[in-house]
């Protein structure tokens, strides 16, 4: 389908001239531009031309027929606004040739019908990819021959009208028309989308999609099956077929094929359309019965009966099945027909992920994050180490303000690089330290401009001229750059590093080696659970890999213990005593460290005495009784050792349970689920009582970073005990009824990893930006002591934090604006360095270049954490309500001032944002914001600070899982198998899934698995054997399980936390946790379902529209 | 009859006692007007080879009130088997044991030999010993070194079933756990905060009855009470172990910057000992000894602070109220003793450092818990080790030199009331029909409890007569005083010593030539020295001196024989006549006069004339001068400047110092070489006279004795100069022209010049 509505979209855009192509065309059309057809860019442009003409009426109007009444709201994001242009591009598509085109154009009304259709359509596959396409076919022949492909990239809906039982009625006239338009020809239905009432759509869908998604596979296909099929579109997965033709872009191609059939629909539609909902009620009645059907793929109306005979690979018939009759009548929306993400990832890996990024142009929109691709800094950041959420920013607060996109940036300063990206060179300009600039202190960058034969430069933060030092003096060349601009690389690339001076080290004093204090919990519940034992066992080895500088040979950092229960347990392994020394302090009201001596040593000088400590604990603590902890003091003397050392370091704390032990923070239980959804509910997220925030300042100031392991049985308040990692930067890990079977490996790698990842002491980060606009607000976890610098204790490559800009003045399209992070910091080895990551991002005075180049993924990342933190403060519907309407607002901005005008009724998406309302449904469902039952309060505070600091890949797949057919995967090669949307109807019964978010791993058995594969992955004979406590799977010697390992190994390599894998079988009780990450799906505890949620963001858009 | 010389030193050596009075004025106006307080000097636990203790325990008189011993003087119907209290004259019977008693078959408490008796109480439970280490590690390596060497010596001389434990302090204070094997463990404390008792023990986790991690050991050994098994431990089992955690110990590993003090944590540790005893055996025998090698400097008891820069106090600052550290410690300390005493835990303090270490603010410690005192110059002194040695010295019965936890019980005929006692001990505050109103020393009572005590330590009580005037002399004519001590002997048994004595009363206005006769002057000397220097520590030192003065010259006054303002004229009797003499040399010894002594050495010196017998006493107020000479055998010279001669060697033992000091021409034979001479040997042999008598001293002295050995001209002969009656000075020297002896230079009046203004004084109408 997706192909499809590419197509659509293609047309659509031309429609939307103004906004849409601004966006396709920056983004594309940058590129592409130059003409070059053949890529799908080229097409776009010369779409755009003929679109417009086409777009604007009828398209749209067709498109708000479907869906629009449909209560759910489809979202086909640009494409569904631009159903118009679609219609062009569709027929384009159709004739399959060059020809259509130029129909496209001239019949607008034609086209629109189809946008209608492929909006749908579009939605699913309609990622950017699909606006390239379109164009093409909009601009014409050209393309068209390859492939409609144009796509979507509009993604524009059209909602339907608010109210229900409009929508219905429009739905009706939809089906309706859409019937109609069937009937001309059988495929048209699929412009339906959604509904496409034909029962015949969708057996043809069925069919010819299960090839899987892979668009791009089946060029012929894409041709005869397309139109059939994409009716069903729905069948998203169809997509693939229509690839064929185009590049990447397969979807579109796909398209194509079927917006033919739409076509003629189409002219009915914008009638409806206009007439919105006036006329929409009429045919009403009609719809209701087309639509309905349509949903089930089933011909008739009638719902219930035909649409079980969808292929299951399309649509889980099962759910339709199951679904309450209710629902049914609700689901008006056809779910293939409203953006998908799935193709949205899937495109634009199929688009950009084959050429390496290369960073030397100004505001480039970087690949998704869920693209494999390499980065060649030329002069910019990686996107590895920033993401905004728009490359193009307004030149005013006005134009800021009005389309409430927010300007943030998301910056990973450490991030980890893949091997073939090289580190950031370091660069060391001497005894004067690094070179700024005079006034606002910025450091020498790619964008200073020399001037003066070199012997000065201007800032190109402040426009300050500034003298170069002597030293650093280089004559320039003809063109105004320095001659040795390749040589030095922080005047040739994005990031890179200066080795500071004594003068950016705390009390000018070169900073020490950095210390690792282990603390482990020795009461009880940890000896019981065999904690202790594991962890010691554990350290032996791992502390031969503590990070270690470059070529070092060994680790420069020093080493210390301590283990607690209600008093602290000091040890002195000085290398050259023959036994550990205890020394025990229990005065924990006034933590002190007894000894000075032998506390952090080197691993190698004591390597025996700690052999002997870690052999010892368990065995010294096996017969403990005391149950009782503290944790404030166990900080606070973590605190002491490294003021005592005068270095920085990190503390690894193993900790089970609530600190009840009389001592300076200790906790009472409040855990009050009564709580949730009142006023007071904030608290739950609220630390108990201020101390912990003093503590974590003190820590701040002298560099000490908490990693806290957390092994609670019951309510042990993260909330508060997560304070001081949270404000040093540290990281929490928490493993609920930790077992030493099932758990015990999953921890022991994230140790491994927390260990032994880069990590960073001491650091303070400041953001500088050109004069405009400055950085406002930030989110992470770290410490604030004014407004500007952000402090940690410690940072390791998996730390990220999002930082929000406002104007505070006028920024020029010419000049652009800059971003200079600059990271001071404290490496492994002791060496203070200063990392910095520039920047550069175009100005816009149009909303449509706003929108255009804008990066959903990161905005979701950025509301993410705004919301994260406003329940802080506010209760959590007032956070969820602002939540909503923000995003309505952008939307609503959009629409208004981008889109081309089309009825009210329809819902019109950006095609960079239209994925918005899904992942938006996502953040609002999720256990913060909207806690089921069986999620802790614990739980939530734990995935408060959690998603706090992610960076934007683990927020995208955190909130929209990644689901993935196992009996799909190809055993003989390495790729995924592609992936599926969230939802309950994509899964069959006869199959094996897996899903993950970043923290779990789920894999669910459907209830009729052949027994082969069963047998081949569980090693039992049935499903009923399958146990539910696994928590690895078996090692068996077939190709399946191989497989399937293998994908479990690398996605939980490609996580910075290792995920724990649960195995649910199908209508097992612990499906109902399973469901949970159905996120397209309603959920239990009153989430609403993708398409829900986009009637209901369609409406208040339109509220706000109206 | 004997004389009162040989009656006065029988007494001694049987019960322990000496009065200042053997005969008693009989009323309170007469007693007032001999100036001289009756009183006595007790030894408690003075040895007796010849008393055997009996092995049943006393019997009571049944008057709750009276609760005394049945003695000797009793009188006693052995036909009704009753007996007669002689303090309250309360009539009691026998207990069914006695059944057998009669004139013949009496038991040993009623013989009069056995006024000094000892019992031993078979009940109660038999608590070891206890022995806490309490070390400084801010020591220089060559004192820890020798420190530690001493410790572990010790270890062998411990009763093998005694517990010990170790405290080591710095900057912090770890309280060694020795039970545990593999990982040594210790329990550390921040040195600079106060910690409540309560607190302490809770953090040694000594609050809870079952301290988890001991639990599986504990079971195996359930004698063994669980909770001190910790840290204190039997010596037995773990003196290998406790060895080598003594020969680990390191110094305090702080760094100390220059200029500074290192930070020594004494007033916590000491208070961590305190509270460790506190709760794991209260009321059991039990010592703290304190090794420490410089001042407190942080935390509560705090002497001086840590900047080199700033010198701990001195007397100077002291009198101009400039010691800001000193009240502060020494209320800390002074909770400390008494919470230590409470429990009849003492406190030994050993300091071995060149400056002060803070004893002024820590001697309640020693002087209320009856603990030692012991100040060296360097832990690695033979005077610090071998006073050390001695501490574990064994009696003539192969017993520890030490008890603990004693309970003195005065009581006393009617016509008698206890105003209070001198010495190493704290009220027990039992109020009774026999206390005093009015207080001399600690009164208020008629118990006592010292911590700790040797055969030689001794109490002075004093005592008022409160017949009235125109009363008769009471029945019987004697009044009667009965010490009962109960104790804690070193074999872990519990005793009880009694001792009962009876004095003739005497009408002073009729029979005063008796009751002068019956002076004791020595005794009286010590009585009035430890009640002078009991005040001293309270009051300013010139205060004291006025205070005595006025007391000779009343009692000269009193019992001089003289015609009215004429000096001359003046005689003492016999019994009377050294005492002025001794008083001069009070005057001018260390206990009375601060002047050239540090406050630290002021309160040694107190501490231990508190505390020791009468001879001891009399050694420290005036020092023996012996000389050894050419001319004769070795004799006692006076302690007189003239006593120095060219060709003399003298003896000096002043208790806290033995000098040997060579006159001229000794020492210029000496360094001729002429001891090396064969046809010389006789002086060889004079010079090596003083030095064996000196070393039987030494053997016997505890504290060991500074040892100085000196000649004419010496730096060090100023100890034997200072000592020395000043009668020849810079002043007279020529007026006495050359005939004998060394000038000394000072301003002091001498002994004559002493004696003279006491005559005038004496006797003049006006005063």
């Amino acid at each position: 389908m997706s192909v499809n509505q590419q197509a659509h979209t293609g047309p659509p855009y031309g429609q939307p001239q103004p906004g849409y192509q601004g966006y396709q065309q920056p983004a594309y059309g940058g590129q592409s531009l130059p003409g070059v057809p053949q890529a799908q860019y080229g097409a776009y442009n010369g779409p755009v031309p003929g679109y417009q003409q086409p777009v604007p009426p009828q398209g749209y109007f067709p498109s708000l027929g479907f869906p629009l009444k449909g209560s759910p709201v489809s979202l086909n994001s640009d494409t569904s606004s631009l159903a118009p242009n679609f219609i062009g591009s569709l027929r384009a598509p159709p004739t399959s040739g060059a020809p259509p085109p130029a129909s496209g154009a001239s019949h607008p009304s034609g086209p629109l019908a189809y946008s209608q259709f492929e909006h749908g359509d579009v939605q699913n596959g309609i990622p950017a990819s699909a606006a390239p396409v379109q164009r093409p076919p909009a601009s014409q022949p050209f393309l068209p021959g390859s492939a409609p492909t144009p796509v979507s990239q509009i993604s524009t809906f059209q909602q339907y009208g608010p109210p229900p039982a409009s929508v219905q009625q429009l739905r009706n006239h939809m089906a309706g028309m859409t019937i109609g338009s069937t009937a001309a020809s059988a495929p048209p239905p699929a412009g339906l989308g959604y509904g496409v009432g034909p029962s015949s759509y969708p057996p043809t869908t069925g069919a010819p999609r299960p090839p899987a998604m892979p668009g791009p596979p089946l060029p012929g296909q894409t041709v005869a099956a397309p139109p059939s099929s994409q009716p069903n579109h729905v069948s998203s997965p169809p997509p693939p077929s229509t690839m064929a033709g185009l590049h990447p872009g397969p979807p579109m191609s796909g398209l194509h094929g079927p917006p033919p059939p739409t076509h003629p629909p189409q002219p009915g539609y914008p009638m409806q359309q206009n007439g919105s909902f006036g006329q929409m009620r009429g045919p009403q009645p009609n719809y209701g019965g087309a639509y309905p059907g349509a949903p089930n793929y089933g011909s008739p109306p009638g719902p219930p009966p035909p649409p079980k005979r969808l292929d299951p690979d399309s649509i889980p018939s099962p759910q339709l099945n199951e679904l309450p009759p209710q629902q049914k009548p609700r689901h008006r929306i056809d779910p293939d027909a409203i953006p998908s993400p799935i193709q949205v990832i899937e495109d634009d890996r199929n688009n950009r992920g084959s050429e390496p990024f290369v960073t030397g142009v100004r505001g480039q929109v970087p690949p998704l994050v869920t693209t494999n691709f390499l980065v060649k800094d030329q002069g910019n950041a990686s996107p590895r180490y920033i993401r905004c959420t728009s490359y193009n920013i307004p030149c005013t607060s006005d134009m800021a303000k009005q389309s409430q996109v927010p300007l943030a940036a998301v910056i990973k300063p450490l991030a980890a690089l893949p091997p073939e990206e090289t580190l950031p060179y370091l660069v060391d300009h001497g005894e004067s330290g690094p070179v700024r600039c005079n006034r606002c202190k910025a450091y020498m960058c790619p964008f200073m401009q020399f001037i003066e034969g070199g012997r000065r430069f201007q800032c190109c933060f402040c426009s300050c001229v500034t003298e170069v030092p002597p030293h650093y003096f280089q004559h320039l060349d003809h063109t105004g750059k320095r001659v040795d601009f390749y040589d030095r690389p922080e005047l040739s690339l994005g990031s890179y590093e200066f080795l500071a001076t004594v003068d950016y080290c705390k009390n000018n004093k070169f900073p020490s080696p950095p210390a690792f204090i282990f603390m482990i919990d020795v009461s009880y519940n940890a000896v019981k659970s065999g904690l202790v034992r594991l962890i010691c066992e554990e350290l032996k080895s791992l502390l031969d890999y503590l990070p270690r500088e470059g070529n070092m040979e060994e680790s420069a950092i020093r080493v210390g213990f301590v283990t607690y229960n209600k008093v602290l347990h000091f040890y002195n392994v000085k290398s050259s005593l023959a036994q550990p020394q205890m020394m025990v302090v229990s005065d924990v009201a006034d933590m002190f460290v007894p000894l000075l001596d032998g506390f952090l040593v080197n691993v190698n000088e004591s390597r025996t005495v700690i052999a002997s400590l870690l052999d010892q604990i368990p065995e010294m603590f096996a017969d403990t009784r005391e149950t009782e902890t503290v944790f404030a003091p166990v900080i606070q003397a973590g605190l002491e050792a490294l003021k005592a050392a005068e270095c920085a370091g990190k503390l690894f704390i193993f900790h089970t349970s609530l600190p009840i032990a009389e001592a300076p923070g200790k906790l009472k239980n409040r855990d009050d689920r009564k709580l949730i959804n009142t006023d007071k509910e904030k608290t739950l997220f609220q630390p108990q009582t201020s101390f912990y925030n003093n503590l974590a300042k003190d820590c701040v100031a002298q560099g000490c970073c908490v990693d806290l392991f957390l092994f609670p049985n019951q309510y042990l308040d993260v909330a508060t005990l997560g304070v001081v990692p949270y404000q040093t930067g540290g990281s929490i890990y928490k493993y609920a009824y930790f077992q030493l079977e099932t758990d015990q490996y999953r921890f022991l790698n994230d140790l491994r990893r927390d260990v032994q990842k880069e990590v960073g002491f001491d650091a303070v980060m400041r953001v500088r930006t050109s004069t405009g606009i400055r950085a406002t607000d930030f989110f992470g976890a770290f410490y604030m002591s004014n407004t500007t610098d952000v402090e940690m204790a410690g940072l390791d490559c998996d730390k990220t934090i999002t930082v929000e800009f406002k104007h505070d003045d006028k920024l020029s399209e010419d000049s652009g604006a800059l971003l200079q992070c600059a990271l001071l910091y404290t490496s492994c080895a002791g060496q203070r360095r200063l990392r910095i990551h520039n920047l550069s991002l175009n100005c816009c005075t149009q909303l449509a270049d706003l929108y255009r180049n804008c990066e959903t993924d990161t905005l979701i990342n950025y509301l993410a954490k705004f919301a994260y933190r406003g329940v802080l403060s506010s209760p959590v519907k007032t956070v969820r309500d602002a939540l909503i309407n923000q995003c309505a607002q952008i939307l609503a901005c959009y629409r208004k001032n981008c889109a081309s005008p089309s009825s009210a009724g329809q819902l019109i998406l950006p095609e960079c944002m239209k994925l918005l309302p899904v992942y938006l449904n996502c953040v609002l469902k999720s256990d913060v914001l909207q806690p089921g039952p069986e999620v802790t309060t614990d739980d939530r505070a734990y995935i408060r600070q959690l998603v706090t600091s992610m960076d934007v890949a683990e927020t995208n797949v955190f909130f929209y899982p990644r689901l993935l057919p196992l009996t799909k995967a190809d055993v003989d090669s390495d790729s995924l198998p592609a992936a599926i949307r969230n939802s309950e109807e994509r899964l069959s019964k006869g199959d094996i899934y897996l899903l993950e978010n970043g923290l779990n791993i789920f894999v669910w058995v459907g209830v009729s698995v052949q027994q082969g594969l069963i047998q081949n992955l569980f090693g039992v004979s049935s499903f009923s054997q399958i146990s539910n406590a696994l928590s690895t799977l078996p090692v068996l010697e077939n190709p399946f399980s191989k497989k399937v390992r293998s994908i479990v190994d690398m996605l939980q390599g490609q996580r910075s936390r290792y995920m724990k894998l649960i195995v649910v079988k199908q209508e097992d009780k612990l499906e109902m946790l399973f469901k949970h990450f159905l996120v397209e799906d309603k959920s239990l505890t009153g989430g609403a379902s993708y398409v829900d949620f986009l009637c209901h963001m369609h409406k208040e858009i339109r509220q706000l529209l109206s | 009859m004997a004389t009162y010389l040989e009656f006065i030193q029988q007494n001694e050596e049987r019960d322990g006692v000496r009065f200042s009075w053997n005969v008693w004025p009989s009323s309170r106006l007469e007693a007032t007007r001999m100036v001289v307080p009756l009183a006595c000097l007790l030894t408690p636990l003075k040895e007796r080879l010849d008393l055997p203790p009996v092995q049943y325990e006393p019997v009571l008189c049944s008057r709750p009130t009276c609760k005394a011993v049945l003695n000797p003087l009793c009188q006693v119907d052995y036909r009704a088997k009753l007996w007669a209290c002689n303090f309250c004259f309360q009539r009691n019977q026998f207990p069914p044991a006695y059944a057998g008693i009669s004139e013949v078959n009496q038991p040993a408490e009623l013989m009069p030999q056995f006024s000094t008796i000892e019992y031993i109480v078979q009940r109660g439970p038999q608590m070891p010993l206890i022995f806490l280490y309490v070390v400084d590690t801010c020591l220089e390596e060559e004192d820890l070194q020798a420190l530690k060497e001493s410790l572990q010596m010790s270890l062998s001389l411990l009763p093998p079933d005694a517990l010990v434990g170790l405290i080591t302090f710095g900057r912090m204070v770890q309280v060694h756990e020795l039970s545990c094997e593999g990982i040594s463990k210790s329990y550390v404390f921040r040195g600079t905060k106060d910690l409540t008792a309560k607190q302490i023990q809770d953090m040694l986790g000594l609050s809870r009855p079952a301290v988890p991690m001991q639990q599986g050991r504990s079971l195996q050994t359930p004698e063994q009470p669980v909770i001190s098994s910790r840290f204190l431990q039997p010596v037995h089992k773990i003196d290998m172990n406790l060895t080598d955690l003594l020969g680990e110990l390191q110094r305090d590993p702080w760094p100390v910057t220059q200029g500074k003090r290192p930070l020594r944590s004494t007033g916590v540790a000491l208070s961590i000992a305190v509270g460790l005893l506190e709760g794991t055996f209260p009321n059991t025998g039990a010592r703290i000894m304190l090794f420490t090698g410089g001042p407190p400097t942080q935390g509560p008891g705090m002497v001086v602070g840590d900047e080199l820069k700033t010198p701990i106090r001195s007397w100077h600052d002291i009198e101009k109220d400039n010691a800001r550290f000193m009240k502060k410690a020494t209320k800390h300390y002074e909770s400390l003793a008494n919470r230590s005493a409470a429990n009849g835990h003492c406190i030994d303090i050993y300091t071995c450092a060149l400056d002060q270490t803070g004893l002024l603010e820590m001697k309640c410690c020693a002087n209320l818990t009856g603990g030692h005192m012991v100040m060296g110059d360097s832990f690695n002194t033979s005077l610090f080790k071998q006073t050390f040695q001695r501490v574990f010295s064994k009696g003539y019965n192969g017993e520890f030199r030490m008890a603990f936890g004693a309970n003195l019980d005065v009581k006393t005929s009617r016509e008698l009331k206890i105003a209070g006692a001198i010495g190493p001990c704290i009220s027990l505050n039992a109020k009774g029909p026999c206390v005093s109103e009015n207080e001399l020393g600690i009164g208020g009572t008629s118990q006592w409890k010292i911590c700790s005590l040797d055969p030689s330590t001794t109490l002075a009580i004093y005592f008022e007569v409160v017949n009235q005037h125109n009363a008769p002399i009471p029945q019987g004519g004697r009044g009667a005083v009965q010490f009962v001590t109960q104790y804690q002997h070193s074999s872990t048994q519990r005793r009880i010593r009694v001792t009962t004595i009876a004095r003739n009363w005497a009408d002073a206005q009729t029979q005063l030539q008796h009751i002068e006769a019956a002076f004791d002057q020595e005794a009286a000397a010590v009585l009035m020295a430890r009640l002078g220097v009991y005040r001293a520590e309270s009051e300013e030192g010139p205060d004291v001196l006025r205070w005595l003065d006025r007391q000779l010259i009343r009692l000269c006054q009193k019992f001089g024989q003289y015609n009215k303002d004429d000096p001359n004229s003046f005689r003492l009797s016999e019994s009377f006549s050294l005492y002025p003499q001794f008083i001069f040399h009070l005057r001018r010894s260390p206990f009375l006069q601060v002047f050239n002594n540090s406050p630290d050495e002021s309160s040694y010196y107190r501490h231990h004339f508190a505390r020791q017998d009468l001879t001891q006493s009399l050694i420290m107020i005036q020092p023996i001068l012996y000389a050894y000479s050419f001319h004769g055998p070795p004799e006692p010279v006076l302690l007189d400047s003239s006593s120095i001669l060219p060709d003399r060697i003298l003896l000096m033992d002043t208790f806290f110092q033995i000098v040997i000091y060579l006159g001229e021409t000794i020492a210029q034979w000496q360094k001729a070489g002429y001891q090396d001479m064969p046809e010389y040997e006789n002086f060889k042999h004079l010079l090596q006279a003083p030095l064996d008598d000196a070393q039987e001293i030494l053997q016997t002295r505890f504290p060991m004795p500074r040892y100085v050995h000196t000649e004419h001209g010496g730096s060090q002969a100023r100890f034997l100069l200072s000592k020395v009656n000043p009668s020849q000075t810079h002043n007279n020297l020529y007026a006495w022209g050359q005939e004998s002896g060394s000038p000394i230079l000072t301003d002091d009046v001498s002994l004559q010049v002493f004696m003279d203004h006491l005559k005038k004084l004496a006797v003049s109408s006006a005063s």
